[in-house]
């Protein structure tokens, strides 16, 4: 067999440097508008993409474009898209990356994305927006304060205006002759004897993180005051420093004794809300947007009359207020700046003026829009004065955090329920990121 | 024909569409990919030449080191399982079930053909503890014992892994080294066989040497492809819990696009890459000398 001749090695070369040079050049050579293949003034859709676990929103958002937002419709039509809410951020990075962002999305899970969107000029200024559409009094001064607190500008709408605390079951803690506790010791005498009833004290997702190191926040800003947090973020406090692992530390104890049912790093969010709304579980952490799945019968067997609202308790001696309710505007939406325009204008004002209303009359849940509807139930009634009442508000635990120490935290919450890791281990991972940030 | 190749112009022309996709879709990314690693940032906030800043974090991030652990022991345990499995089920094939053994073929074979997902899914139900007991468990409940919360450690979330990853791809090496084995002569069998050798005495002194290129072979595909894990890892542990079941790939994917850190990402990548080459090699160096020896 004659052998195949070899090229010289320096044609080669020369093929193999001009072939990469000129992949180069082509892939460097974009358009120079970054190649925008959203721009509003090209839309034919009202792009929303949204996370999965929200349905409240996606549902009055169909509602409205049906009802008092059909002329926006008409014109540009509603399109909404889901994404699990463990992979949002990754999806907004990427598709910020290609200056793809759609329409109206939500914002990440943690207020540093936002700001890094907006940094970036991917998101709307809503003072400047919602100031050319005439619409400036839309959004209520308080949701306001807390959005440009959070997200460093009027940078996020207040679809959802929330307080936090615990909701408990009324019949299961009335049948176990228990009166919702105040203090921390209570509140674990309490799960005591629910759990000796046979009731899973706690219903929480681990798969979700964020339930579970809500009880470490919410400890901390009553132990050590609403600031306790803000002194981290400052480099003030670590987490490693004792008062702050004693917070987790108390919730592991929680873990330890078995106040939450069984395999809890797999009980994924609706999970968690099936086991308070059907009963198996007495208490549950979570935010006021849960108002609208208690108020629907079918979503909530036991009943709105069987809810109970309590603030996070207080801890002995500590230097919180019990009355400072964790406050946010939930996961919340923003607009793309790139793909405002034309159409997608129209829909911010009508959302303006119609969506206050809208959220509490059909979704049972309050808003930070302006609203001239009236509340019927009961429980909301009570959430609504409860955040008239407030005069101070507190944070969550990773909203100071990058997404890095927020997404350690959370994947590594369950485990300390479970006992896998310490409260001192699972302080220092998340310590250990806030160092790198 | 044989002109035809001999002539350069006409070779580098027939080389050229191929060259030039593999160069697209493999030499520019990775390139690419090489030059991030002196940079820091993302492509929402733009980068910023940072030397060689990424290489020291590098060795001093403990997550890398316990991701690059866990990529090694995972590469080490389902490599074993599924080669040792695969040349069991192979052998078997040859010597036990013979010509006729079509069915069990195919039903060793069919998980192969699955998506990863789908897999993945299946096992997620049959270790569930909540909202209710899998299979498993259920088993476990009525033989007395207590439920396992296999996803809530690192020990036995791995375990369930690994299991799935085994059953999932021993069909595949099994047809493998079937083929491999078909190829050893009957006549030296036989002749073993008269010599007074059977059972495992025939597999140690003459099945195995010489069914040893195919199975060095199968031992490379398989470590290359478990250093590079990550859909089932993501499918089914999502790397949980904490860092527990997190290969280098994942973090690498975790550290670029969820933390929006794409030259960390790249540095991370550039190990990888780096274990991947000395792994290939020390394999392919040691199979030569056994081969050739």
């Amino acid at each position: 067999m004659t052998p195949i001749r070899r090229t010289p090695r320096r044609t080669m070369l020369l093929l193999a440097t001009g072939t990469v040079a000129a992949l180069g050049v082509a892939a460097c050579s974009g358009p120079a508008d970054g190649g925008s293949a959203s721009a509003g003034a090209e839309a034919e859709e009202f792009k929303f993409l949204v996370n999965t676990e929200n349905t409240t929103i996606p549902d009055l958002l169909t509602s409205l474009s049906e009802g008092a937002c059909s002329e926006q419709e008409a014109a540009l039509p509603l399109s909404v898209e889901t994404v699990p809410q463990t992979q949002l951020d990754q999806r907004l990075q990427l598709l910020a990356g290609q200056d793809a962002l759609p329409a109206m999305y939500a914002a990440g899970n943690s207020p540093a994305l936002t700001k890094e969107l907006a940094e970036n000029g991917q998101v709307l200024d809503f003072e400047q927006a919602l100031a050319d559409l005439g619409k400036e009094d839309a959004v209520l001064p308080a949701a306001r304060s807390t959005i440009e607190a959070l997200y460093g500008g009027f940078n996020v709408l207040p679809f959802q205006y929330n307080i936090e605390g615990i909701w408990y079951n009324e019949t299961l803690f009335a049948d176990n002759g228990i009166e919702p506790p105040a203090t921390w010791d209570e509140l674990v005498a309490a799960a005591q004897t629910l759990k000796d009833a046979g009731v899973v004290p706690f219903a929480a997702s681990g798969e979700q993180g964020w339930p579970i190191t809500r009880l470490i926040s919410g400890y901390l800003f009553r132990d050590l005051g609403p600031d306790a947090l803000q002194k981290v973020a400052d480099g003030e406090a670590e987490l490693t420093d004792p008062e702050y692992v004693a917070a987790a530390q108390a919730v592991a104890d929680l873990g330890a004794a078995g106040f939450f049912s069984e395999g809890v790093g797999s009980i994924d969010y609706d999970t968690a809300f099936n086991q308070f709304t059907s009963g198996d579980a007495g208490m549950f952490y979570m935010g006021s947007w849960a108002l609208s799945t208690f108020a629907d019968p079918e979503a909530n067997p036991i009943g709105a009359d069987a809810v109970g609202f309590m603030p996070f308790p207080a801890v002995e001696g500590g230097a919180g207020d019990v009355d400072a309710y964790p406050s946010n505007v939930g996961l919340p939406m923003t607009f793309s700046a790139k793909a405002y325009g034309a159409g997608v204008d129209d829909w911010l004002g009508c959302l303006a003026d119609s969506y206050g209303d809208a959220s509490l009359t059909e979704a049972n849940t309050i808003s930070g829009f302006a609203s001239t509807a009236q509340i019927e139930d009961p429980l909301a009634q009570q959430v609504q004065d409860t955040i008239a009442a407030s005069d101070s508000s507190v944070l969550w635990f990773e909203a100071l955090f990058g997404t890095q120490a927020t997404t350690t935290s959370q994947t590594n919450a369950a485990q300390l329920l479970t006992g896998a890791i310490s409260a001192e281990e699972f302080m220092s991972l998340v310590q250990a990121d806030l160092d790198a940030e | 024909m044989k002109r035809i190749f001999e002539d350069r112009r006409t070779a580098l022309l027939l080389l050229a569409p191929a060259l030039l996709v593999y160069t697209l879709v493999m030499l520019v990314p990775v390139v690419w990919s090489l030059g991030y690693t002196l940079l820091d940032g993302n492509a929402v906030a733009g980068f910023q030449y940072t030397g060689f800043d990424n290489f020291a974090r590098l060795a001093d991030d403990p997550k890398v080191w316990q991701a690059f652990t866990f990529t090694l022991k995972y590469a080490v345990v389902i490599t074993t399982g599924q080669v040792l499995l695969g040349y069991v089920l192979a052998v078997f094939y040859v010597f036990v079930l013979r010509r006729s053994g079509s069915v069990v073929r195919t039903l060793t074979f069919f998980p192969v053909v699955l998506p990863t997902v789908a897999v993945a899914l299946l096992f997620q139900k049959m270790f569930e503890i909540a909202p209710q007991n899998g299979l498993v468990n259920s088993v476990l409940n009525a033989l007395g014992m207590g439920s396992v919360d296999w996803f809530g450690s690192a020990g036995t979330a791995f375990f369930v892994l690994a299991l799935m990853d085994i059953w999932r791809s021993m069909g595949f090496y099994a047809v493998l080294l079937y083929t491999g084995l078909l190829d050893i002569p009957e006549e030296v069998l036989e002749s073993a066989r008269m010599d007074g050798a059977s059972g495992w005495r025939l597999v140690r002194q003459i099945v195995l040497p010489l069914s040893l290129p195919v199975l060095v072979s199968s031992l490379i595909f398989s470590i290359n492809g478990t250093l590079k894990v990550f859909d089932s890892v993501l499918a089914l542990t999502n790397g949980g819990p904490g860092l527990g079941t997190t290969p280098l790939t994942l973090y690498m994917f975790q550290t670029s696009f969820s933390f929006g850190d794409y030259g960390y990402g790249s540095t991370i990548a550039l190990l990888l890459t780096l274990v991947c080459l000395v792994v290939t090699l020390a394999v392919f160096r040691s199979a030569r000398r056994d081969v050739n020896a």
